[in-house]
């Protein structure tokens, strides 16, 4: 059990993600899933508005996933995201204002314009690229733990991928050599049960994407994917023998996306209703909040001032993201290759 | 009197969809198989059937008329089911392959280059591999006032490293009409043929469209407006990209002839240089990168062939030699516009 009943602490408002102080930790738990959802609600209203984004895959309902697992990292380690992203940003820590310009095509945004929703990330925040080419990301997770290993820095590096990319070639091939060479790395499969409209059990032939763990030698397991806890714990152990040496793990979190696959996608012509309701009835924000009004430690009350606090940020990102620049005609030729003199000779 | 019955027109996915559903009701072996080609795959006893089609909603509807058999939606597996098609092509099925996005290709090139449009050469003639694979491409190019399209993986052209391959035959439809006649001629013919279909042809492409199956042939490009001053020559939206420089063209007493490619290869040489014999300048309008494009390899055939008709240097008008930016005002500039063509012909005429 990581919770315990301690006094919330004066310096507790923003936590950190590795605080074995419950307190601490619980704070920066929620603050991230909330800071997620609210930059999501967001953005999807300013879509529905006619803020023209570009495709974008909202990662609404899977909060707990990014943050739990990223809540078992340190700053250093590296996660490879997917096509849904903007949840792993925020919980590995990229700053929501330039997030939000990006989205904007402004020259002031995460990838000056260039990346947009489908690449947008931060690698000061070691987070090796959102990714729509499914399965892609997880090879770059496998190079950033084989680069650990062989320069010694005890990294460990983390491989988001949905149930829907565990079809791809690359992610078996990822397993593995990860396994072979027993990399520090972790897979985490989000496994939130449709490829656009295909479900899981049409597209895998295994009850479970953690089965086939087995085949490559390696644990895996499947955990709650609403619980952050839960997530915490699987994600937690995985990290550690990541760390220590032991190779890499597959964790399987069980979720559920509550919109459609992009901002165009009809979920009812796919999703049972009622199988909807069930889902959005075990959502991970409002199972944290039911949990700290039963056993704590921290009240509604701090919750719903981290709430208050996040949409402020929130007003700030989107006003940062209206009021940037946009690129000009020169940036479309900036950085396609690197030039000579900033390679070493 | 009124005519009673107007020409029916179609849009493109539609039009690609009626080619595909009359071709599997002519031939048992026709298949259709990718991604969310019917989606919510395996949920009709839930209610659920056809829940998507594709980019263009092409394969819409032909799960419920050819059923889970023919028409097979994959698991994210593009070199499996790629490489599956091969296999199924060469055992006597003709399957139609879509691969969601060109940029895709990526994942299952192998199996493109090496294994379908190798495989009829290397087996001596003996094999025949009659597949398609159906690709959607392309980018907006509009300017909006901020935000952005698809950025770098969801919105390339790519036709160039495709039509680069010897043993592939690629095909760029531009309307309805030719959309559903190269479909079919793509589908009946023995060798492994790509269709690239653009993501925003929009009412540019409706037209009529017979309601019977036709061929448009493959290797055949089209003069879609005559005239005598200057070649503007395109495929895909760059046509209509050329023919709309042609109208302004026109006002100022300029008669620009455009050429339609509709196949990349084997390119209708022919045409090309019977036009530039006439018209002495040719414009090549690209929406690929410049480098080993299209348009730099029209350039050369017609300068070796026929460079003494020439009365000015050849001028291509390509994507920028960038990967696709992400913001609307950069994708703008990035894609082909019409004021690039109209330069170009000042410059020829200068």
């Amino acid at each position: 059990m990581i919770v315990s009943k301690a006094t919330p602490g004066a310096a507790a408002e923003v936590g950190a993600p590795n605080a074995r102080e419950p307190v601490q930790q619980c704070l920066w738990l929620y603050e991230r899933m909330s800071l997620i959802r609210q930059f999501e609600e967001r953005l999807k209203w300013l879509v529905e508005t006619g803020a023209p984004v570009g495709p974008v895959h909202f990662y609404i309902g899977q909060e707990a996933v990014a943050v739990g697992v990223c809540a078992a990292l340190e700053e250093t380690d590296w996660v490879a995201s997917t096509h849904r992203g903007h949840g792993h940003c925020i919980a590995k820590g990229v700053e929501v204002a330039p997030m939000m310009a990006e989205l904007f095509g402004k020259l002031s945004g995460t990838n000056r314009g260039k990346g947009g929703s489908m690449h947008i990330t931060d690698i000061t925040k070691h987070i090796l690229g959102v990714n729509p080419i499914n399965g892609a990301g997880v090879a770059h997770a496998v190079g950033a733990a084989l680069s650990a290993k062989v320069r010694k820095t005890k990294q460990v590096a983390v491989a988001f991928f949905g149930e829907g990319s565990a079809g791809v070639g690359t992610v078996h091939e990822c397993m593995n050599m990860a396994a072979i060479w027993k990399l520090p790395l972790v897979f985490v499969c989000e496994n939130n049960g449709y490829a656009q409209t295909t479900p899981v059990e049409y597209a895998c032939a295994v009850g479970k994407i953690a089965d086939r763990a087995a085949a490559y030698g390696m644990p895996g397991v499947t955990v709650d994917g609403q619980d952050v806890f839960a997530v915490l714990r699987a994600a937690s152990d995985a990290v550690e023998r990541a760390r220590s040496g032991a190779g890499p793990s597959l964790v399987e979190c069980m979720t559920y996306r509550y919109f459609g696959h992009h901002q165009s996608d009809d979920t009812t012509r796919y999703r049972p209703a009622e199988e909807e309701k069930a889902a959005k009835g075990r959502d991970c924000l409002k199972g944290f909040r039911d949990r700290m009004a039963s056993e704590g430690p921290l009240t509604l009350a701090q919750l719903d001032a981290v709430d208050q606090k996040n949409k402020l940020r929130m007003d700030e990102a989107v006003e940062f993201a209206k009021s940037g620049p946009l690129p000009e005609a020169a940036d479309l030729h900036t950085d396609v290759y690197v030039p000579a003199e900033k390679s070493p000779s | 009197m009124k005519e009673s019955t107007a020409l029916r027109e179609l849009s493109f996915g539609p039009s690609i969809n009626e080619a595909l559903r009359q071709e599997m009701r002519r031939d048992p072996n026709v298949i259709v198989i990718g991604e969310d080609i019917a989606g919510a795959a395996g949920r009709a006893h839930l209610g659920f059937v056809d829940a998507w089609g594709g980019p263009m909603r092409a394969t819409r509807g032909l799960i419920t008329e050819f059923g889970p058999e023919r028409v097979i939606d994959t698991p994210i597996s593009e070199m499996g089911f790629v490489g599956a098609a091969v296999g199924a092509a060469m055992s006597g099925l003709r399957p139609v392959v879509e691969v969601m996005f060109v940029d895709l290709i990526g994942m299952c090139y192998d199996q493109i280059i090496n294994q379908a449009a190798k495989m009829h050469y290397m087996m001596g003639g003996r094999v025949k591999v009659p597949m398609v694979i159906r690709t959607a491409y392309g980018t907006r190019g509009d300017k909006r006032s901020y935000g952005g399209g698809a950025a770098a993986h969801h919105s390339q052209t790519l036709y160039s490293v495709l039509a680069h391959i010897p043993g592939l035959k690629v095909v760029v439809p531009s309307t309805a009409y030719n959309a559903k006649g190269l479909t079919i001629a793509a589908i009946r013919d023995d060798g492994p043929v790509v269709v690239l279909e653009h993501k925003f042809l929009g009412l540019q492409a409706k037209g009529h469209v017979p309601e019977e199956p036709y061929v448009v042939p493959i290797g055949k490009a089209a003069i879609v407006r005559p005239g005598k001053d200057v070649t503007l020559c395109g495929a895909g939206r760059m046509t209509h990209l050329c023919v709309e420089a042609a109208d302004a063209l026109a006002k100022d007493g300029i008669a620009a002839e455009v050429i339609d490619l509709l196949t990349l290869n084997p390119l209708d040489e022919e045409t090309i240089f019977e036009s530039v014999r006439r018209t002495h300048r040719l414009i090549v309008v690209d929406e690929d990168t410049p480098v080993c494009s299209m348009a730099r390899d029209i350039a050369a055939r017609v300068a070796e062939n026929v460079f003494d008709y020439l009365d000015a240097p050849v001028k291509t008008v390509t994507a920028a030699d960038t990967p696709v930016p992400f913001s609307a005002v950069l994708e703008a500039i990035y894609t082909p516009r019409v004021e690039q063509i109209l330069e170009a012909v000042r410059q020829q005429m200068g």
